[in-house]
């Protein structure tokens, strides 16, 4: 079948395409060149008046996991006020800050994105991701496997193993837990909080290992850069949430020496300890010291508000938040000699001064930040807000007249502290497509995803041009994913399943001796039964694995 | 014969995956690592093979379409058990979803006193490795921790090494509530558990008090439920001085109403223990007939456990008027779907309901139901995977033997095909 798509206008920063009047054509899923005279055209989708982008890509977003389960129990009165019916083509479920997987995948379908990736996948737990990812149709997926606060990894450090060791074990966990990055959560600090250690500055040792978090992310950004691993060490680092920790996140960036490193819902990160409340905005530092190490990517993390949860693998500070939980009721755990993961409900407030200022530096870092190519659209989902809040998010960075509006509404002693009002810049639908689409692409190493020209996957969204950027970007008129029609007028009209996406980096087969002996003697599993097979994956016929290559390597 | 090493089971929640099976055509003898629970289970003889319709051995593309002539017109079918894999879970759901379904795992009643503490107030928890290199003060509460699982003590507090208890036979062991049966919580330096016992209904005040003494609250009285408030407090003073005491519970075994505000007690308890400069975790066991499973695949599927209702075309969550049960006893519902693949025992609890049993090869019935397909047992009959205790650890079930029984996930599959084939949706 051959589709053509008609005289759209084109944003496909992938190949340069600005803003550009060009018809595309799909065939078997892929888009092709425009075909010789005289083929016959099966379908074609007249596109004048409407904007055409890539499937959006979500390079940040918790929806495969344990501590994801845990968030749905804890909050069966978040799902009860967004009940999900049934319908012909789609299952029933539920919304909200924590909706079902199967929801999930409709909702994200519906807002034209076509790719997902849970970036704290524990290893022990990864079977779970990939299983929970299994039932969110249309979407590709894709995990960071979590390391840095597993017991294996510390005690490789405390006993000076070389690089190279480090390397195969890094590698092998990535093909055990079948991931395309590898994520670092407050290194060293959920490990710490076993031991009781109740916080992990850069520099402070942990109490049993005497490792720093500075030497975990230099030995793990090695280990990614080395093993050729595109996604650079996935970072969410120390003092998550604490007033003053922009100073450890301007730290970290001078410290990793030019290595790339992505550092995640950055705005966590950037808190200053100015003004009668002692806490201020670090966002102006944050994005000049963005601005200025091009090894550095961030994606902000950005709070909006009302009700959601926080579910992240950092133990030890969402325990420290417990009593910031609303509703109150929270949820931590210890995890396997592997990670942690801390739950905790929250409602940010335009009228806390903390949550409009929190608010308000998400968006200062992404008005400041020049480069498109290195910051990433995210609320965190759901830390932050829910991933449907995209659209909106997306009109405040281009509509400065209703980013001032909403400013306007904040907390007056919040709206003080923000510099937001004096910040023109309005980002160009060429910008968002760079940080929803081409930019995620590129940065997670997915090869012919996140663009237009010919052999790229068809994962394409079409909008209707609306001054209303969140009218335009919450209701696509299609999508199409591997060229199917799955949505029309913004409504699921044909679900299918998305691949996952993995790297296999490669490591020298003996490191499994050292880590045998580990799990006979200290864990509760097998090393055979540990290690995920691909049949996992594919054995009921709608799961697929797709492999990238390696930088340097293809 | 073959003999099959690192076998995982489904079977006893604590995630064992060291037996080592003989495997001789459709028999098999576990000759390593078995226990009490694990041994009969995998030696258990497959019978059936055949799908049943009202007696009589039928295809199963015939008995799928006997199964879904009976839901089809129905208002509000049971599907009771739900004991099985991931896959078989993810096909209960999607006929229970179809159908309008009410689903109830069989041991929700029991788990409903963890859940309605977790969605109450939530909980600090751990899991098994953790319990094995870190746990040096264990309390176990109102259950007889080796009945449950008989080698949890050899596999988790009395194994060689860990990582961060020196000498692991040094581990302290607590009993509170219930003594228990025999001799496994007796380190191997032969220092037995201490033992404090009371009546089970007596539990939540004795609980209540070591709470209160845990916060350093004065008792005036010098005994509750027998217990003297003296070993309470010893009790109170070692869980503040343990560097990582775990304190596990059996919900099923707390066999008293409000037992939930018994486990919140004590997940509070663990909250404030973790105030005072130390680190304490719980750890509610579980992981029998496919419970952690079936509350891991409903909740991503639907947002709710699996005690939840599809009667309206979405998932509605009530962990007291879904109990299938009630609905049964109260002649509200009008089928019941059965499914069990790991308990040939465990037989439908109705006889006078449209009845389909999706069951473990070897089930027998006092009245027989208007259908009944024979599955394989996941990790025995079909890889597949099952979540243990802890509820974190999916483990990846192995296929043993070529008996040629259907999964559940296949039996309900053809079931919900031959919906699909009568137009229902």
């Amino acid at each position: 079948m051959l589709i053509k798509l008609t005289g759209g206008t084109v944003y496909d920063p992938a190949a340069g395409v600005d803003g550009k009047k060009q018809d595309i054509y799909i065939q078997d899923g892929r888009i092709v060149k425009k075909p010789v005279k005289d083929v016959q055209i099966d379908k074609e989708y007249d596109l004048k008046g409407k904007v055409v982008m890539s499937g959006a890509i979500d390079m940040h977003t918790h929806i495969g996991g344990g501590k994801g389960n845990i968030a749905r129990t804890l909050l069966p009165e978040d799902h009860r006020q967004d009940p999900v019916a049934r319908t012909e083509c789609t299952r029933s479920g539920c919304g909200h800050a924590m909706p079902s997987t199967f929801v999930t995948g409709y909702r994200y379908a519906e807002m034209g994105y076509t790719a997902g990736f849970e970036p704290a996948v524990l290893p022990v737990n990864a079977r779970q991701a990939h299983m929970e990812m299994a039932d969110i149709p249309i979407l590709d997926k894709g995990g960071y496997a979590m390391l840095g606060s597993d017991d294996y990894l510390l005690r490789m450090l405390t006993a000076k193993k070389d690089q190279k060791a480090v390397n195969d074990y890094v590698a092998w966990t990535m093909q055990a837990a079948k991931a395309i990055g590898i994520k670092v959560v407050n290194p060293g600090g959920i490990n710490a909080f076993k031991f009781n250690q109740r916080k992990l500055e850069l520099d402070e040792q942990n109490s049993h290992y005497g490792v720093t978090p500075r030497q975990i992310l230099q030995t793990l950004a090695t280990a990614v850069k080395e093993l050729g691993v595109s996604h650079p060490l996935h970072v969410h680092g120390c003092n998550l949430g604490v007033p003053g920790n922009m100073e450890t996140t301007l730290d970290t960036m001078e410290g990793i020496g030019g290595l790339p490193m992505h550092l995640t819902h950055i705005q966590f990160h950037s808190y200053g300890t100015e003004g009668d409340f002692k806490f201020s905005s670090g966002a102006a530092k944050i994005a000049e010291a963005v601005n200025k190490h091009k090894n550095i990517t961030i994606d902000v993390g950005q709070v909006l508000f009302g009700q959601t949860v926080t579910a992240s693998g950092d133990s030890m500070r969402q325990h420290a938040n417990h009593k910031h939980a609303n509703p109150n009721k929270w949820v931590t755990m210890d995890i396997e000699c592997d990670a942690g993961c801390g739950v905790v409900p929250f409602r940010y407030r335009d009228q806390n001064f903390v949550n409009a200022l929190q608010w308000a530096i998400g968006l200062e870092t992404f008005l400041l930040v020049d480069d498109p190519w290195r910051i990433f659209l995210t609320t965190d989902h759901p830390n932050g807000a829910p991933f449907t809040s995209y659209p909106h998010l997306i009109r405040l960075l281009m509509d400065k007249t209703f980013r001032n509006d909403m400013l306007s509404r904040i907390h007056p002693e919040a709206q003080k502290m923000t510099t937001l009002a004096s910040i023109d810049r309005e980002y160009s639908l060429q910008e968002i497509a760079i940080m929803t689409r081409a930019g995620a692409a590129k940065l997670i190493g997915l090869q012919d995803r996140g663009g237009l020209s010919p052999g790229n996957w068809a994962d394409i969204t079409i909008y209707t041009d609306n001054a209303d950027r969140e009218k335009m970007f919450e209701k696509p008129d299609y999508v199409f994913k591997d060229g199917d029609l799955v949505v029309r007028d913004g409504k699921v009209i044909h679900s299918k399943w998305g691949t996952t996406h993995v790297v296999k980096p490669d490591f020298d087969p003996s490191v499994e001796k050292g880590l045998k002996d580990y799990f006979d003697r200290y864990l509760t599993m097998k090393l055979g039964n540990f290690k995920i097979s691909d049949d996992e994956i594919t054995e009921d016929g709608r799961g697929s694995i797709t492999v990238h290559p390696l930088q340097g390597k293809n | 014969m073959t003999e099959i090493t690192e076998v995982p089971s489904p079977f006893c929640g604590i995630g064992t995956d060291d037996l080592t099976i003989q495997v001789d055509g459709l028999a098999l003898k576990v000759t390593a690592n078995g226990c009490a629970v694990n041994t009969p289970a995998f030696e258990q003889a497959i019978t059936d093979t055949s799908p049943r319709v009202d007696g009589k051995e039928v295809s199963l593309e015939v008995a799928a379409k006997k199964a879904a002539g009976l839901l089809k017109d129905t208002q509000l079918p049971v599907i009771g058990g739900c004991a099985t894999d991931v896959n078989g879970m993810r096909a209960l759901l999607a006929l229970a979803d179809r159908v309008g379904a009410v689903v109830d795992n069989m041991n929700f009643s029991a788990a409903r006193n963890n859940l309605l503490t977790l969605q109450d107030s939530g909980w600090m928890n751990t899991t098994l490795a953790e319990v094995k290199n870190r746990c040096d003060l264990l309390l176990v509460v109102g259950t007889d921790l080796e009945a449950f699982a008989p080698r949890f003590f050899e596999r988790y507090l009395w194994n060689k090494e860990a990582m961060f208890v020196d000498d692991t036979a040094s581990r302290q062991v607590i009993y509170l509530g219930k003594a228990p049966s025999g001799n496994a919580s007796t380190s191997p330096n032969g220092q037995a558990a201490k033992v404090l016992t009371c009546a089970d209904a007596d539990l939540p005040e004795v609980i209540a008090v070591l709470r209160t003494l845990v916060k350093g609250q004065p008792i005036q009285a010098q005994t509750v439920a027998g217990i003297a408030i003296a070993d309470l407090q010893t009790l109170a003073e070692q869980l503040k001085a343990a560097r990582y005491s775990v304190v596990t519970w059996a919900a099923g075994a707390l066999a008293f109403r409000q037992a939930e505000l018994t486990v919140q007690t004590l997940s509070e308890m663990i909250k404030d223990i973790n105030d005072m400069n130390t680190r304490s975790s719980g750890l509610p066991l579980g992981g029998k007939e496919g419970d952690q499973t079936a509350n891991q695949v409903c909740g991503w599927t639907t947002g709710f456990p699996a005690r939840t209702r599809f009667s309206r075309g979405y998932p509605e969550y009530d962990p007291f008027l879904n109990d299938a049960n009630a609905l049964i006893a109260n002649d509200e519902a009008d089928a019941l779907v059965w499914v069990q693949a790991f308990n040939a025992k465990a037989t439908p609890p109705t006889d006078h309901l449209p009845t389909i049993v999706i069951g473990r090869s070897g089930m027998t019935f006092a009245k027989e139901p208007d259908v009944f397909i024979p599955v394989g047992t996941p990790g025995i009959d079909h890889a597949g995977h099952a979540y243990r205790m802890d509820n974190v650890v999916a483990i990846r079930l192995k296929k043993l033997r070529d008996s040629g029984l259907p999964s559940t996930a296949d039996a309900l599959h053809a079931i919900e095909n031959a919906l699909r084939e009568m137009n229902v949706c």
